[in-house]
């Protein structure tokens, strides 16, 4: 999901960033008001940052013969919600781009859309949609990572999309052109990212499957 | 205990996902990274494209690049198993003492 440095246009660019910075923003201020509010809330977030770091380092084979990350982003979006992992996730993007030269600068604004807003927001809207429908903490915690992972690189495609139609097919058949490079092979990867979120969230937690798994974590019951 | 058991074969079913296409033959490819396909493709359809700005910094080989890599998932994973293993040192292992 890496746009790397330099490749998109300065305008978009600075669209991307102007999109980004007020959610960046306002994950800061929700992210000091946890910390103020539930002290015991502080471990399962640098938890929830760390999952981030290890995730979004580890390139995968695919089905489709490449190579690919998951983002780790779904496990903060589910416990505190997906305004503080826009923090989260800025962090490691900026650890990458200045320390691995993955991704960029002037890039930073768009992959921050796609991995710490665009993800972690698919992931807490199917979090609360799959409790709404009665599946159990398990299920829901799969397929919100899973799909807000998917969601990541779905974006990644629409932004290069955006910034590099097709001559011929437009806008729609770049994105079917990047969609094939990033979310066909991302699929078996969000499986994967849906997995251990799961064992990594029931393992935190030392409570899997307690009602109020989810709530012990974001600090909220003891 | 179920659960136990439900994490085994979470764990289980990943590696067998990821591993697939690296054991079965007629799944493989050149694994390359879609990061750096996406950006191949965008040159392919752009021929000539300049990036307009450059990193500022590179690591000067793979080697130091994969240390990097490693670098970031270990700090994750050993803050992760930090974080994890206090949590279980509270809740069993003192009281069981």
């Amino acid at each position: 999901m890496h746009i790397m440095e330099g490749f998109l246009p300065p305008l978009h660019c600075l669209g991307w960033a102007g999109a980004s910075a007020p959610f960046v923003v306002a994950g800061a201020i929700r992210l000091k008001a946890i910390v103020r509010e539930r002290p015991r809330a502080k471990m399962t977030l640098a938890a929830a940052g760390a999952f981030t770091f290890v995730l979004s380092a580890l390139k995968m084979p695919s089905v489709t013969g490449s190579c690919s990350h998951p983002t780790g982003t779904g496990l903060g979006a589910v416990v505190f919600g997906p305004a503080v992992m826009a923090v989260l996730g800025t962090i490691v993007l900026l650890f990458q781009a200045l320390l691995l030269a993955h991704g960029g600068l002037t890039t930073l604004g768009a992959n921050i859309f796609s991995m710490a807003i665009a993800g972690p927001w698919v992931s807490w809207a199917i979090w609360r949609l799959a409790g709404t429908l009665g599946a159990g903490t398990a299920v829901a915690v799969f397929l919100a990572a899973a799909l807000g992972d998917l969601a990541t690189y779905a974006t990644t495609s629409v932004q290069l999309a955006l910034a590099y139609p097709d001559p011929v097919s437009g806008v729609l058949g770049a994105m079917v052109k990047f969609g094939g490079i990033y979310a066909v092979t991302q699929i078996p990867l969000a499986i994967a990212e849906g997995f251990l979120t799961v064992v990594v969230m029931n393992a935190l937690s030392g409570r899997a499957d307690a009602a109020d798994e989810i709530r012990s974590l974001a600090g909220e019951v003891k | 205990m179920m659960t136990k058991h439900r994490s085994w074969w979470l764990i289980a079913a990943t590696i067998a996902l990821v591993g697939a296409p690296l054991a079965v033959p007629g799944l493989g490819g050149a694994f390359k990274g879609s990061d750096d396909m996406g950006t191949e493709a965008i040159i392919a359809a752009h021929p000539g494209y300049q990036p307009w700005f450059q990193p500022i910094w590179k690591p000067p080989s793979a080697e130091v690049e994969s240390l990097l890599f490693c670098v970031q998932a270990a700090l994750g994973a050993g803050f992760l198993g930090y974080v994890i293993g206090r949590r279980h040192a509270g809740r069993n292992d003192v009281a069981g003492r």
